[in-house]
């Protein structure tokens, strides 16, 4: 079979998902799921042809002479469909059992599909228009369902998701009229073609709006304040999926556009890529700390790994303006890996957040505690989730991050004396990252699943069903496979790769990477090993040493005090509070504490307890703005006075200054 | 041979930690404990039973067992008495402190298991010094990656010149800044305190008992002779063999421990002469470790060796 095939069966697929959504039928409906699974499989396949043949025009339907629909695959739109793919069909199996009590299941079902074909479609888009036409159909499917509860909360943050991603499309297609006006072609190739000899200044101001444009689907900072509205909103099946794939469209327009279309640049293109990266992954996961609310730690979460994968770019395009063309492929090859890494792993944390929220009812993570014993695969599914976000070895966040950690330090031997310094201050940022993404878990995780249960219905939590645990099941068995066998995913992103950089990067085999320039090497599957064997020898160790013991439970130590609770346990608050202080320049937190008292000092009857910190960028980036773009408008409204006579005379002076001027 | 070098870690480890305790007790003219006084703790400790929380669940029963084979691995990346071992090819100095973290990441999530406040005081206040030390680490250890050109532990120690320049200097004090911290010793943590309000790698620890403690013990004794040995490698790998003849190793073997017996007294030496730092005076000092770091590479740059 050939790549065109596979992706008109996987379309056929996701269409009959979608209609059949529509018919009428309770019983049985969510098994409708099955069909986006499978074309996810047919899409895979697809995208594994793309991304080890030669570029191909999968459909053309022109309209007139200039456009018309152009869908085409090469190497990297081959990538993107395998991660699209991947996680479909993980959250499709999910969606079986979560949406099966859901109230709007034909519309969701429906929503669904559509959702995953215009994914797809804008990975494929070969020409403007198909793009344009692509991103918006995805932009609002991607609203309706974000808004399918129809409560208030999730309008609020459907309404802010659909401004801001406006503003960013209406930044895209500035850069691609652009584009358009000075290559006289609408199609990608051929833009390409011409590129080179476009003014540098039109060149860079493309580049920024892209960036721009494609920065706020991707969320980064200050461009985020949607995704930590809109992804918890969203059901937690849609939030896997614009997590773990939604925002890497963003990604992979920014590739498409500033590494691939425009070609190579001055270096304050990939330097400024660098610094945007290294400010969205610390400030990113800084917010993620002080979440209670498990998907919207999540969500800041993702705002923390498009920083790292924008890391990985912003040092390939830097290498690759200064000439350092093996290193620029080390570099996008770190940022793409993180791509996929981050589609699996926040895919499986955000499927496990939902299971969650389906068996205790509740976002809040100082309501939860103690669910490891109530849902033992879910908890497992999750610490796999959490271990690979934080980047600890074995799993696939380390390489990734091992990848892009390699690519900042042989920043120092580019020429540049800006980059010598920027690139290990980056690294710098990616350690401190990985430190507060691990801490940042250690809450999530121990805070939810550890220690006695917070709440009555934490305690009444009840594992997930069979489907739900298989979708994760997958993902979690992905996220050790893409760790322990980087050399299978560094050999499906060579071929993108050399054509982007004409480069192929790291030595790799099945379980080994090798980076000549700095001699460094990596077997994750060895670390796995050793780390077994190792297990192995020490509980065989400690029972020759010691002979068999008894092992009794008791209760925790209590300091003699009895019966220990779950309100005494540390809180999710309480964890992050070193921090908080640590950081408050960042956080500027509020406190309120409100205390009445029966007699003053000594009995107190009740404590109020409040604090929050000032999210920064909403209060005085987006507040002020709004109350421009408000105060603007008021001025406006002065023109519309609801008099029909006024609007008369405006048509009447309309006309004459268009007989004047218009002749 | 050179493959099992890290044994060396496994047995030597709580020798070094009797040898600071002893030393420690010395300069503050107390007796002290035998050397040897570790050994026997593990040893009493792997002969007892357990009594375990009820409210734990299996991870609090994993994380000795996962801890004490991260640190193993670590200690088989690191060359110890020979750089020549085929185990550089697992991972390189960036592998080995992620090794460190994960070990940390399941001691922390285990503090939090009991579901008491200890556990969770521990294990919030030890993920925020790591907060502090971890980049400062990771930026005093690149200065030494960039000069060698690698971030390959042997092939760091292999070139590294012996002349001292200031950015070694510079990188070395953000460096033990980062050993005092990570092995929790004073002004970051006291090691020899079980007072609640103080402690923080103790309050993690708080619910284990028998062969789990013993294994967390051993494991940090091994972690504090690996940093060691890390800052040997980077900083004062003179007469560190690589040839791997029998003689050589054996002198290496001595000029190793000699190494380790230096670091010690240096670590004894600074828990007697410092006092315990509140926690939040901690970003300070560890700011100012970063601040080194990040001066040591500066002028790396600009003196370009």
């Amino acid at each position: 079979m050939d790549p065109e095939s596979f992706l008109s069966i996987g379309a056929f697929c996701f269409v009959l998902g979608a209609v059949f959504s529509l018919v009428p039928f309770r019983k049985g409906k969510s098994l409708l799921y099955l069909l986006p699974a499978l074309a996810a499989l047919n899409f895979a396949a697809a995208g594994l042809y793309l991304a080890f043949g030669e570029p191909a025009n999968i459909l053309s339907f022109p309209i007139s002479s200039v456009f018309g629909f152009l869908f085409c695959g090469d190497a990297l739109s081959g990538f993107f469909i395998i991660a699209i793919s991947v996680l479909t069909f993980s959250v499709s199996l999910y969606s079986i059992g979560y949406t099966s009590s859901m109230k709007h299941q034909g519309l969701m079902g429906f929503l669904f599909n559509l959702f995953i074909l215009s994914m797809i479609a804008v990975v494929t888009s070969g020409n403007i228009v198909t793009f344009l036409i692509s991103w918006e159909t995805m932009s609002v499917v991607s609203y309706f369902l974000v808004t399918i509860d129809r409560d208030k909360e999730s309008a609020k943050a459907g309404l802010l998701y659909a401004v801001m991603t406006h503003i960013g499309t209406a930044f895209i297609i500035v850069s691609f009229l652009l584009l358009y006006a000075y290559s006289g072609s609408a199609d990608f190739a051929g833009i390409r073609a011409s590129a080179a000899g476009f003014p540098l200044e039109i060149k860079s101001l493309v580049f920024l709006f892209a960036v721009i444009g494609f920065g706020t689907k991707a969320g980064v900072i200050p461009l985020h304040t949607w995704l930590p509205k809109a992804h918890p909103a969203a059901p937690s099946n849609i939030s896997s999926l614009m997590s773990g794939v939604m925002i890497k469209t963003g990604i992979y327009g920014i590739v498409r556009i500033a590494v691939d279309v425009l070609g190579k640049g001055p270096e304050w293109w990939g330097i400024a890529v660098l610094v945007v990266g290294a400010v969205s992954s610390i400030l990113g996961v800084l917010y993620a700390l002080m979440e209670h609310d498990i998907k919207r730690l999540l969500a800041y979460h993702s705002v923390e790994n498009i920083g790292i994968i924008l890391l990985g770019i912003g040092a390939s395009m830097m290498f690759r303006s200064g000439g350092l063309y093996n290193l620029a492929a080390v570099a996008l090859i770190a940022g793409l890996y993180h791509t996929l890494n981050h589609a699996v792993f926040k895919g499986l944390l955000f499927l496990g957040a939902g299971s969650v929220m389906h068996a205790t009812h509740t976002k809040n993570m100082d309501d939860m505690g103690g669910l490891m014993k109530a849902m033992p695969y879910t908890g497992l599914f999750f610490l796999v989730g959490s271990v690979s976000i934080c980047a600890l070895p074995p799993f696939n966040g380390f390489v990734s991050e091992w990848l892009t950690f390699q690519s900042l330090l042989l920043g120092f031997s580019s020429a540049s004396v800006t980059s010598k310094i920027v690139s290990p201050l980056g690294g710098a940022a990616l350690a401190l990252t990985g430190a507060l993404a691990a801490a940042c878990f250690v809450k999530a995780f121990g805070i939810s699943f550890l220690g006695m249960a917070r709440s009555g219905h934490a305690e009444k939590a009840k594992e997930s069903s069979g489907s739900m645990i298989a979708g994760m099941a997958v993902l979690a068995v992905l996220c050790l496979v893409l760790g322990v066998l980087p050399g299978v995913v560094t050999s499906i992103l060579s071929p993108a790769v050399y054509s982007l950089t004409g480069a192929v990067g790291p030595t790799s085999a099945m379980s080994f990477l090798h980076i000549d320039e700095t001699a460094a090497s990596l077997s994750p599957a060895m670390i796995l090993i050793t780390m077994a064997v190792m297990s192995a020898a020490t509980l065989a160790f400690v029972f020759v040493a010691g002979g068999r013991r008894k092992l009794s439970y008791g209760d925790s130590w209590d300091c003699g005090i009895p019966a220990l609770n779950a309100r005494m346990q540390y809180s999710a608050a309480a964890f992050t509070k070193p921090i908080r202080m640590i950081f408050k320049r960042i956080y500027l937190p509020r406190r309120e504490l409100r205390v009445s008292y029966i007699l003053k000092p000594f009995f107190v009857r009740s404590i109020k307890y409040s604090g929050e910190i000032t999210p920064f960028f909403e209060k005085f980036l987006y507040e002020p703005a709004t109350d421009v773009i408000q105060k603007i408008a008021g001025k406006v409204r002065l023109l519309q006075s609801g008099s029909l006579h006024l609007y008369l005379g405006y048509i009447l002076i309309t006309l004459v200054l268009l007989l004047i001027f218009g002749s | 041979m050179e493959y099992l070098q890290f044994i060396i870690i496994i047995i030597f480890s709580p020798l070094i930690q009797g040898l600071i305790k002893k030393l420690k007790a010395n300069m503050q003219g107390r007796v002290g404990p035998g050397v040897l006084q570790p050994y026997y703790d593990l040893i009493r400790l792997l002969r007892k039973d357990m009594v375990v929380s009820r409210v734990t669940s299996w991870i609090f029963k994993a994380t000795p067992y996962i801890v004490f084979a991260s640190t193993v691995s670590a200690a088989m990346i690191i060359p110890i008495i020979t750089t020549r071992s085929s185990f550089g090819m697992m991972g390189d100095v960036i592998a080995v402190i992620y090794l460190f973290a994960a070990g940390r990441f399941f001691m922390a999530l285990a503090g939090l298991d009991a579901g008491t406040a200890f556990g969770g005081e521990g294990s919030s206040r030890e993920m925020t010094v790591s907060i502090l030390v971890e980049p400062m680490m990771m930026l005093s250890i690149f200065t030494a990656a960039i000069s060698a050109g690698s971030t390959n532990v042997a092939r760091i120690a292999e070139t590294q010149n012996l002349f001292y320049s200031p950015p070694h200097i510079l990188a070395l004090s953000a460096f033990v800044v980062a050993v005092v911290a990570e092995t929790g010793r004073i002004p970051v943590d006291n090691p020899d305190t079980h007072l609640e309000l103080t402690m923080i790698h103790e309050g993690m620890l708080l619910e284990y008992s028998g062969r789990y403690l013993a294994l967390m013990e051993w494991a940090h004794y091994m972690k504090q002779m690996l940093l060691f040995t890390l800052a040997a490698d980077i900083f004062f790998p003179i007469g560190i063999d690589s040839g791997g003849a029998p003689a050589l190793i054996a002198a290496s073997f001595g000029i190793y421990l000699c190494k380790m017996f230096l670091m010690a007294c240096a670590m004894a030496l600074i828990e007697s002469a410092r006092v315990k730092l509140r926690f939040f005076q901690l970003p300070s000092l560890l700011g100012g470790a970063f601040v080194l770091a990040f001066l040591s590479l500066l002028t790396y740059i600009m003196i370009g060796k």
